[in-house]
């Protein structure tokens, strides 16, 4: 590098330069100022600024290109998992909710849903996961859960049609709290269908009698007290996602 | 007629006016996520010195209560950061303008005596080229510390893509903690840097803007008492001195090159006698 090369110029040339670049300097300070201002008096699209959401929505492509059922997260001894397992939300978790009329409803086609008791799923193979669970907010707790993988589900109930679809949907009975989770990420080895923690029945803050828990996507997906799961191209209403948050969420 | 040193490529002075606001949106979505789960303090024992952030803080700031707002910002301008920051170290790299930058093995020992001659305790600081000993510590610092901040960001974003990476780092928490602590590192080289500038004084700041580095009227007289009060400088070939003097002859082409639009103060300057050119007197003194 020629660093410390001197130059000559005019007393004019210089006065010149500089009141160009401070002209471009200040024009950029303004506009970057005007830009800033302008995205929070955009149109948003579920409470985001509409130039963010599009970002967001391509972050959420990017990021189920590179999502692989290869990918798993680390798993843990199930002495690592801790015994007082955080509760970090009830929406969704109405008192009037009768656990003993509960079946799952498996909407495979408008008109034709499946419904199964607790002991229907319990029937089928049991996966236990113990992971790192990551919350939103940023904490994250090695919790140990089990159930049955969504993909053997899927497989046992034929549901081979309605997995091609792009996205599946979850609520609660009281519709007040539903998710929707891309197909590959629901039919990742590490989703489950989810009626145990610490080996014992899901307490009912954690979403008696079944909620889904997955390792690739933060908590809001991991919606407690399912009633309904169905299947659509297009995205499914999303609690978080109308909140401002990014619908894909995966980690 | 002026003296001048194009101290600032166009690029470098671009990449630090996006990086500038762009980190700053970067800092203040993440006070909007990290509030989230705010953690981390400073203290021993059960006794806290710092919390990171207090009450009042937050509350001043307008902080809580912002998190899909913060996430959104950060995976948005994340983009600028990343592009901006690998645009600037291909530049680096290619540009040669690195060399200007990276620490040398004398850089560790200059940088006190820097630092001691800006605390006004040594008299006389080291000899250097565009960036003192101190700088180029610090400005190469702060391009690991952005590299820093990409990795433990991406382990965090993408803990179970990335679980490689985000094991390497300590695992999920601490990554995340990591990611805090550069945070906080970035600020403090930002209190530092500013004051640097306010010290430093309008020339050097105009030259982030323009480029353009305007020397001194005296520089006669400034080069004459750094040379006798440190003899030693005289003999080496990176003495500023003795380094005008060889770069004296390059000037034309240089000129040419460099000042497209300004071709009438060019021809100017290739008409100017020997005479003319303050420097001459200065080399004569030396000999």
């Amino acid at each position: 590098m020629n660093y410390k090369e001197e130059i000559s110029i005019s007393e004019k040339a210089l006065k010149r330069n500089t009141i160009i670049s401070f002209t471009i300097f200040i024009a950029l300070i303004i506009g970057t100022i005007f830009l800033w201002k302008k995205l929070h008096q955009e149109a948003q699209i579920a409470q985001a600024p509409k130039t963010l959401r599009k970002v967001l929505d391509a972050n959420g492509k990017i990021s189920s290109g590179f999502l692989s059922d290869n990918h798993l997260a680390k798993t843990y001894p199930a002495s690592a998992a801790v015994k007082s397992v955080r509760v970090n939300g009830n929406v969704g978790m109405g008192n009037n909710f009768d656990p003993s009329s509960w079946m799952l409803q498996v909407v495979r086609n408008a008109g034709d849903t499946l419904l199964l008791t607790l002991d229907d799923i319990k029937a089928l193979p049991k996966t236990e996961i113990i992971f790192d669970f990551k919350c939103i907010e940023g904490w994250s707790q090695v919790t140990h859960w089990g159930g049955v993988k969504f993909s053997d589900f899927a497989a046992k109930y034929n549901l081979n049609a309605q997995t091609q679809m792009n996205y599946a949907g979850l609520e609660t009975p009281d519709k007040k709290y539903y998710v929707g989770l891309d197909m590959p990420s629901m039919l990742h080895p590490q989703t489950i269908l989810c009626y145990e923690m610490n080996g014992k029945p899901l307490p009912m803050n954690q979403g008696y009698p079944l909620r889904l828990m997955t390792t690739i996507k933060y908590g809001i997906k991991d919606l407690k007290r399912i009633q309904t799961i169905f299947f659509s191209n297009e995205r499914p209403r999303d609690y978080w996602y109308e909140r401002g948050y990014d619908y894909f969420s995966g980690l | 007629m002026k003296k001048v040193i194009r101290k600032h490529p166009l690029a470098i002075r671009w990449f630090h006016w996006i990086n500038f606001p762009v980190i700053a949106v970067m800092i203040w979505s993440g006070m909007l996520i990290y509030w989230a789960n705010d953690i981390y303090k400073i203290g021993f024992g059960n006794k806290t010195v710092l919390k990171f952030f207090p009450d009042s803080f937050y509350k001043a700031l307008h902080i809580p209560f912002r998190l899909a707002e913060g996430m959104s910002l950060h995976f948005v301008f994340m983009w600028l950061f990343a592009i901006n920051g690998f645009i600037y170290v291909l530049f680096l790299i290619f540009s040669g303008e690195w060399k200007l930058i990276i620490p040398g093995k004398k850089s560790l020992k200059e940088s006190l005596q820097v630092i001691l001659h800006d605390l006004h305790i040594r008299k006389t600081a080291p000899p250097q080229k565009k960036y003192n000993a101190a700088q180029r510590i610090a400005y190469t610092v702060v391009i690991v510390m952005g590299l820093g901040s990409l990795l433990t960001g991406l382990s965090i974003y993408k803990p179970v893509q990335f679980h490689t990476l985000c094991s390497l780092l300590g695992g999920y928490e601490w990554a995340r903690a990591e990611h805090f602590i550069l945070t906080i590192l970035f600020t403090l080289f930002f209190v530092v840097h500013i004051v640097q500038v306010i010290l430093a004084g309008w020339n050097n700041f105009r030259s982030m803007v323009t480029g353009l580095d305007v020397l001194p009227k005296e520089i006669n007289v400034v080069l004459q008492t750094a040379a006798i009060s440190n003899p030693a400088n005289l003999h080496k070939a990176e003495s500023p001195v003795i380094k005008m003097d060889n770069e004296k002859k390059t000037n034309d082409v240089t000129l040419k090159e460099d000042i497209k639009d300004d071709d009438k103060e060019a021809n100017e300057i290739n008409k100017m006698s020997p005479g003319e050119d303050n420097t001459n007197n200065l080399t004569d003194i030396n000999k």
